[in-house]
């Protein structure tokens, strides 16, 4: 059924309208500017000459290929701790019986409010003492054991039937056995959505690899984006939003390629 | 037997735990009694200063400045970016011509880093050049500086801000408005019951436990998120933008007066902590608990 075509309606679909081409607005902007020689930065000519040539500037003008290898080291790392550590501490959660569980386990949960982003000054001091200021390690570990993590995994795993676990102890397998081919292969769509929300909350964080790194080998591309485009104030603004888009690329790619699932283990994530 | 149980249950745990405490709880308390003593200089060391660096606070303009505009971002950004969410998942839950593409559009903003938002945001908001300004041009207004006036950086960085994350707080509404069965909505047709009292008797009952939920998520955003700040506006200009994490960045990092940034620290600690407490008490323990 159709809905009809009252006034109300039509005012309904224009304001999605209006409100989505607002929201595209500065994109499709910074698309036009980086794929057009700069004096058309604020002219708009339908048929102006179309040009890569400022992604090749912005690329040649700071290290980029550097600083992808340094963002797609960091968010592998991060992810893969996350996915073990998490795993194995939201088992023991959802699994087992032991004194203090609670308590502990509210203690995870203070995490998803204080979160190591805020903490700087003295994660800064614990990265000095352990001798590993300015290196790519140090922007992940205070993540690894993420309490959003633990607490989704858990939630997961306490929909796993028991009989289930009970069958593969009585066939003789360990405790990591029944995490690994049980527990770990029912939790994939949490894990996917998981680390969606992961690798792109690590590839777009900024403050805390600000501070912890100081040299190209660390940079991520977010750093390495902002020293870009804040010390050469003599760039042109063609150049800047070319790496700007660069930076963005990777995920603005995958996301356009798979939106339909990217935003539905997004809303599977929001549900649980 | 049962003690078997707890040494296997340590062993799953320790490594999340051990980084947890590490770099969550250790540093939340270390940071409480760092705020006590006054930062070691050259070979100076640190010492013992009791409420110093509080009274400090109080006598400091600037962050009073940071937390009065904390609080406006705050009281703009959550409502905002609440009402926003809310009107784009009612669009595109429902049959709506372009349905995929009005998602995409909205949705967008959030994949990209802040920092590079801000770049393009920027563009945007550069006096006499950018977008905004050929608006003004064309309606016949003399041009403005948006970050570079004191009266508007705020307002400009705090745009920005709601821009990139309604969109990610839509797919939370979208979730829930799909739990709400087709028959009532059926039921209140048959009923004569107009779209808007239905949404307002049953649609927005019905999805209080996410609108809570946003909003507990916008508020520590509106804490967090200051990675724009550093490109666009730097705090300022004279302060005008500057918000408590970027303050904190500033004393820490670039004065490097480690005692006052733990002192401010643990202002922002307290703040998230009353709204996770507030959140608690409040909210529906359907959302934070199954």
């Amino acid at each position: 059924m159709r809905p009809p075509r009252t006034p109300d309606r039509i005012l309904f679909v224009a304001g999605a309208w209006a409100l989505a081409l607002i929201w595209l607005l500065p994109l499709a902007y910074a698309v036009w500017t980086a794929f057009h020689p700069a004096e058309f930065e604020t002219r708009f000519a339908l048929f102006a000459p179309l040009t890569l040539e400022n992604f090749v500037r912005a690329w040649n003008a700071a290290p980029f290929a550097r600083y992808f290898v340094n963002t797609i080291v960091l968010v592998t790392m991060v992810l893969a701790a996350q996915l073990i550590l998490c795993s194995l501490a939201a088992f023991a959660f959802a699994r087992f019986e032991f004194p203090g569980k609670n308590l502990l386990f509210a203690l995870v949960l203070v995490q998803l409010m204080v979160m190591p982003d805020i903490l700087l000054v003295r994660n800064y001091a614990t990265m000095g003492s352990l001798g590993l200021i300015d290196s790519i390690l140090a922007i992940g570990l205070p993540y690894f054991a993420s309490g959003f993590a633990i607490f989704l995994l858990r939630q997961t795993f306490k929909t796993v039937p028991r009989e289930l676990d009970d069958a593969a102890r009585v066939e003789g397998c360990s405790w990591l056995g029944l995490l690994w081919r049980v527990y770990v292969p029912l939790a994939k769509p949490t894990m996917l959505a998981f680390g969606l929300v992961s690798v792109s909350h690590h590839w777009n964080n900024f403050l805390w690899p600000l501070i912890i790194t100081s040299s190209v080998e660390t940079r991520p591309l977010t750093v390495g984006l902002s020293i870009f485009a804040t010390t050469d104030s003599g760039t042109e603004w063609s150049i800047i939003t070319a790496a700007t888009l660069i930076t963005s690329a990777p995920l603005l790619i995958g996301f356009l390629l798979f939106q339909r699932q990217f935003v539905q283990s997004f809303m599977r994530a929001g549900i649980k | 037997m049962f003690r078997r149980d707890w040494l296997i249950a340590l062993a799953f745990l320790a490594p999340a735990l051990i980084l947890l405490f590490g770099f969550t709880h250790y540093p939340a308390i270390q940071t409480v009694i760092d705020s006590f003593w006054s930062t070691a200089r050259g070979r100076r060391p640190a010492v013992f200063v009791g409420w110093d660096n509080y009274a400090r606070m109080v006598q400091d303009e600037i962050f009073r400045r940071a937390m009065i505009n904390n609080a406006i971002y705050a009281a703009i950004t959550i409502p905002a970016s609440v009402a926003l969410a809310l009107a784009m998942a009612l669009f595109v839950q429902s049959r709506i011509l372009g349905r995929g593409f009005l998602r995409l559009a909205y949705f967008t903003p959030t994949v990209l880093p802040l920092i590079a938002v801000a770049n393009i945001w920027l563009f945007f908001y550069l006096p006499g050049f950018g977008l905004f300004e050929q608006l003004r041009g064309w309606a016949g207004l003399s041009p403005r500086n948006w970050i570079g006036s004191p009266d508007t950086a705020l307002y400009a960085v705090t745009a920005v801000t709601v821009w990139a994350q309604a969109g990610f707080f839509m797919i939370f509404y979208l979730a829930a408005l799909q739990t709400i069965p087709p028959s009532l909505r059926e039921a209140a047709a048959i009923e004569g019951c107009s779209p808007l009292t239905f949404f307002r008797r049953v649609t927005w009952p019905l999805i209080m436990p996410t609108t809570l939920f946003i909003s507990v998520n916008a508020t520590i955003n509106a804490f967090r998120t200051v990675d724009h700040i550093f490109v666009m506006t730097q705090g300022g200009p004279n302060n005008a933008s500057m918000l408590l994490l970027y303050y904190i960045y500033e004393q820490g990092f670039r004065f490097w007066d480690t005692a006052y940034a733990s002192a401010l620290t643990v202002v922002m600690v307290v703040l998230l902590a009353l709204v996770g407490i507030g959140q608690f008490f409040w909210l529906d323990r359907k959302v934070h608990y199954r």
